[in-house]
């Protein structure tokens, strides 16, 4: 509307959107809208909010499945290396770099990673959305505190499981190592990692806030920021339901994954 | 749960690691409160004259697009950037020793709201949560405080609730109980005392994150408004110069992931000393 608005214009979009309505009915508006899967229009573009939010989703989703795929590997060999080495120059230094990579904070590391990797070695487009070559920076400046924190919790678990007495039993009875490592500590290791991993795609969605701004990726993150910056409440709003029913979805699926993995949860649960 | 039967040595010698990173912090902290009475160039000082100056010894961090003094605003910042990271920490533990103590001794409804609570705010992203607080309340340092400790409170109410569970069996209570104490008595002089340890471990463990939550939220100017400095919003004021003063993305951002990085050495040997498991919320 701009500062020279008529009064005439201003008038007929406060009764647009019930601006004289009390607080409370207008709540309750919002509420009537939100139970017809409508999540208002945006004040400043006017376009529906829940089809923007269509629009954007995959590019957060693609997003968010390359930084798994680069932070379920990494986190998983480097964990696993972390324990077995526990103690030793290389489980330290990667215990030492998995808490650096917790310590950095994502907007500075994206930052640096966009000086040296696009406007220094002009090897990557600093900005924008696109194919691989546009996702390769932010998926891995969105990996590193992913990875951190995998390899930390591989390595708690399979660190429990060394010390387990069955370990000692499988080698008395002559099983390869490679099978113990796989069939024994891998499979009783993997409850845990699989909720990381599940807990942290639900994180990514959301913590993509400050990685898509950066690299200007058009995803649900860029998405929100720009409403916070306009105070543009209905995509705020919106952006936030979206994103926490995302992450409480993500959250079951994962806890639901649990009872297919592990026999023993099954077992407590018809206790009940 | 904490446990003290360990060796002797071990003990002194994690106590003598975790000194390190605790000196550095508390080093750090001192001078940036102490910054005012520091020869120091005015961190909000505008000089025209010297735009984007590269480090030199006049200015040993440059100066940023309005010729300010880098060096004096990090120093500045980490008044706001650590302070409010602590005061969150206090807020939390205060909130949360409290509420789980009285969730985990009394029981029943009280305990059942406090726990649905604590797993509804644990349900949200714990980011978007603090961002969707501090959009609908004013920006500033306090809103950034609440909307830290709002999300921070939980964990440390659980861990204590759940200490106190297994306190509240002990035959110590029992006893006091039977000398005729209050409820009241029991729970503040005999219970409390023992949870105290474990929330000042927790919230050693805690406030690396809640740092860069303060950080995050000040780059996204959701934090102290301008001229204040903090760590977050100077590396997002300068971002559009970072090809031709890096520096002044680079200071800010060097201070805060080492102030982090201390922050969780901390965290991560005490969380060893009191094993502590690796957990989420």
């Amino acid at each position: 509307m701009g500062e020279r608005a008529s009064p005439e214009a201003i008038e007929s979009i406060r009764r647009e959107i019930g601006a004289d309505s009390g607080a409370i009915q207008q709540y309750i508006g919002y509420l009537k809208l939100l139970a017809q899967g409508d999540f208002g229009r945006s004040y400043y573009t006017n376009r529906s909010v829940l089809s923007d939010i269509a629009l954007k989703f995959p590019n957060t989703m693609k997003l968010a499945l390359a930084a798994m795929l680069i932070t379920v590997p990494f986190g998983i060999i480097l964990g696993f290396l972390s324990a077995y080495k526990a103690g030793r120059p290389v489980g330290k230094i990667i215990d030492t770099l998995s808490l650096a990579g917790l310590s950095i904070p994502v907007f500075w590391s994206a930052i640096i990673i966009m000086i040296i990797f696009s406007l220094k070695l002009k090897l990557f487009p600093p900005s924008g959305t696109g194919g691989i070559r546009f996702l390769v920076l932010p998926a891995f400046v969105l990996s590193v505190p992913a990875i951190s924190t995998l390899i930390r919790i591989t390595r708690t678990t399979v660190s429990d499981i060394l010390r387990m007495p069955y370990l000692n039993t499988a080698r008395a009875k002559g099983v390869p190592p490679l099978k113990i490592h796989i069939n024994h500590v891998l499979k009783n290791a993997i409850i845990p990692i699989v909720t990381i991993i599940g807990l942290d795609f639900g994180s990514y969605l959301n913590g993509a806030v400050v990685t898509e701004t950066i690299f200007g990726w058009d995803g649900i993150g860029r998405f929100t920021m720009e409403g916070i910056i306009k105070r543009d409440y209905p995509v705020i709003m919106g952006c936030i339901i979206v994103g926490t029913a995302v992450f409480v979805i993500v959250n079951l699926v994962t806890d639901l994954l649990y009872h297919s993995l592990d026999p023993r949860i099954r077992l407590h649960a018809e206790d009940r | 749960m904490p446990k003290t039967g360990k060796g002797k040595d071990k003990i002194f010698s994690g106590d003598f690691k975790i000194l390190l990173p605790v000196l550095a912090i508390v080093l750090l902290f001192t001078c940036s409160l102490l910054s005012p009475l520091l020869p120091l160039h005015d961190p909000d000082r505008i000089d025209l004259d010297s735009l984007r100056t590269p480090p030199a010894w006049d200015h040993p961090f440059g100066t940023d697009s309005k010729g300010r003094d880098v060096f004096s605003r990090v120093l500045y910042g980490g008044r706001i950037s650590i302070g409010v990271a602590v005061a969150a920490a206090l807020v939390s533990t205060v909130i949360g020793f409290s509420v789980g103590l009285a969730a985990g001794y009394f029981g029943g409804r009280f305990d059942t709201i406090v726990m649905s609570a604590v797993d509804f705010i644990l349900s949200f992203p714990s980011l978007l949560l603090a961002i969707a607080i501090s959009v609908i309340l004013p920006p500033g340092i306090y809103t950034v405080m609440l909307a830290i400790s709002i999300v921070g409170w939980t964990s440390f109410a659980r861990l204590i609730r759940g200490h106190v569970l297994t306190l509240k069996d002990m035959s110590f209570v029992d006893a006091a109980r039977a000398v005729g104490c209050s409820d009241l008595r029991i729970l503040v002089l005999h219970i409390a005392p023992l949870c105290i340890p474990l929330s000042l471990v927790m919230m050693g463990i805690k406030l690396g994150g809640f740092m860069l939550t303060e950080a995050t939220l000040s780059f996204l100017g959701l934090g102290a408004q301008p001229p204040t400095p903090t760590w977050g919003s100077m590396i997002s004021a300068n971002r559009a110069y970072i090809l031709t003063a890096p520096w002044t993305v680079l200071f800010p951002g060097l201070a805060l992931s080492i102030t982090a990085f201390c922050f969780n050495i901390a965290g991560e040997l005490l969380k060893e000393k009191y094993e502590f498991r690796d957990s989420r919320g």
